[in-house]
């Protein structure tokens, strides 16, 4: 039962012959500059319904700045983005959540951190609260404040909080990287139960390991680049790029 | 040396007795001053959430304005309400100079730009940390700011102390716009002055002491808030 109130996507798909699907993703020629630099550097991306994509690359490489990008929180400078042929729009934005590398957590208690998005949605609702609480195993610190936590239990409330909204799209970036080894499968079976309940995941990682376990393709960033986007099984066995090589050899990338 | 300490003596005495006088006169001071706070309140926080959180043509103009207007000097103020407000002004029809609703006024344009400007810094800092999450939550503006008020509302509590404590400790404005009329528009900070320059030194020293303990009172709750908002983390 509390997996239903959780994964949230199949009460929302019996309903959802309203909304357009959000799926595919299809980016052309996706550029971000900076102050002269290009950070993002004419990225073509499709992404499909139903998986979920593991983002990867060296640091600084812009796995963080294309989550951004893709979730409409920061203007590319050239190209487009389109989710189920439609351009981005604050309507489409709703539909998605995003955990931030850096978790934001409101100055406020935990319980009134997840509190806040279910009321900025409508839908107040203490047990759904409890429930996504008790899933990233924080009901136990419910009243406390939000920034005492440690750092990977701010990562899991940041994760409830993102799941809250019941999004169509869940944007992960880091979101087990500070965390201890149960927690982190904890958080993957987190991910694979929303993903069973039809939530696209883009996750970005630099864990082999955790790609493994989640990916159904990767897309591979170098310098502000598609290096390749591949299925994972493939991509694992045989990475076609030299960055990616090198990557997952260990080697330093830059 | 002896004038004074006897001076202090019937100081003290006139102020644990609760002298009428006194209280009439402290009792006006916190109306006025308290009635102009919640007035800047009104009107600052608003506007700093505006400049905190909204980007417009001109907003680098108007913040520039603000700062500028926080150092008003009080005396001006006042020269200017009492221009609007005398006999042969614009808004002298209206009666009000040498009451206490003038002095409320006066003080009132006074500390709104430094409740705005305040107001908007902390605003401003806070949203800047909240800022990319409530666009990935798609946010209204009003969802916005209501939220990074209450979240700053420990913060912008201080903002409102820091405008009350400079309303309750200036002299210029009100001294010209009320005239430290008795019984009518006495207030602590008038009739330190008046009463020095007499020589009645026991009720400008008692008054001074209700002052002090006022403004120390307010500095001792500003830390306190500082400390519950720390302790919890909210800071
Ligand atoms: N707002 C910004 N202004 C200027 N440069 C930026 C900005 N944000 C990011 N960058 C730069 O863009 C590059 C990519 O940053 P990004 O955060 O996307 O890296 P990343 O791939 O997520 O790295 P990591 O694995 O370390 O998280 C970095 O060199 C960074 O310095
Ligand atoms: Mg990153």
């Amino acid at each position: 039962m509390p997996e239903a109130i959780l994964t949230g996507a199949p009460a929302r798909t019996a309903e959802r012959a309203g909304p357009a699907p959000l799926m595919p993703l299809a980016a052309r020629g996706l550029t971000l500059e900076v102050g002269g630099r290009t950070l993002i550097d004419g990225i073509d991306l499709t992404l499909a319904a139903g998986r979920t994509t593991m983002i990867m690359g060296p640091n600084g490489a812009g796995k963080s700045l294309l989550l951004k990008l893709l979730h409409g929180l920061t203007p590319p400078t050239a190209g487009r983005i389109e989710w189920g042929g439609h351009p981005l729009s604050p309507a489409i934005v709703r539909r998605q959540a995003m955990v931030f590398q850096k978790p934001v957590l409101l100055r406020r208690s935990v319980a009134a951190n997840i509190d806040f998005v279910l009321r900025a949605r409508s839908r107040r609702d203490r047990a759904r609260r409890d429930a996504l609480l008790d899933h990233v195993g924080l009901l136990g610190h419910a009243g406390q404040p939000a920034r005492l936590l440690s750092g990977g239990e701010q990562q899991r409330l940041a994760l409830a909080r993102a799941l809250a909204t019941e999004p169509e799209v869940l944007f992960l970036d880091e979101p087990t990287a500070s965390l201890d080894p149960a927690s982190v499968l904890k958080i993957e079976e987190i991910v694979r139960t929303a993903r069973g309940g039809g939530t696209r995941i883009v996750f970005v990682t630099h864990d082999v390991g955790q790609a493994k376990r989640l990916a159904d393709d990767v897309v591979f960033i170098h310098r502000g680049r598609v290096a390749e986007h591949r299925r994972a099984d493939d991509f694992f066995a045989d990475p076609a790029s030299a960055a990616a090589r090198d990557y997952l050899a260990g080697r330093i990338v830059v | 040396m002896q004038a004074i300490g006897q001076a202090l003596a019937l100081a003290l005495s006139l102020v644990l007795s609760g002298d009428g006088d006194l209280l009439e006169i402290v009792g006006l001071s916190l109306r006025v001053s308290l009635s102009a706070t919640l007035v800047a309140c009104a009107l600052g926080l608003p506007l700093g959430a505006l400049l905190a959180i909204s980007r417009f043509p001109g907003r680098n103009a108007a913040l520039i304005v603000v700062n500028a207007l926080m150092g008003l000097p009080p005396v001006v103020v006042g020269l200017i309400v009492y221009l609007h407000l005398s006999r042969a002004g614009p808004l002298g029809f209206l009666g009000l100079l040498y009451t206490p609703t003038a002095m409320i006024i006066a003080q009132t344009i006074l500390i709104t730009p430094i409740v705005a400007a305040l107001s908007r810094q902390v605003l401003e800092d806070l949203h800047g940390e909240y800022a990319e999450q409530f666009r990935s939550l798609c946010l209204s503006r009003t969802q916005t700011v209501g939220a990074l008020v209450w979240d700053a509302r420990y913060s912008l509590l201080t903002v409102g102390l820091a405008g009350f404590g400079r309303a309750v400790a200036e002299v210029g404005a009100v001294i010209i716009v009320g005239g430290n009329i008795d019984h009518l528009t006495r207030v602590m900070t008038t009739a330190i002055a008046l009463e020095t320059s007499k020589g009645d030194l026991p009720l400008a020293l008692a008054l001074g002491i209700v002052l002090m303990v006022i403004a120390l009172g307010v500095n001792a709750l500003v830390q306190g808030l500082r400390m519950t908002a720390t302790r919890q983390a909210y800071a």
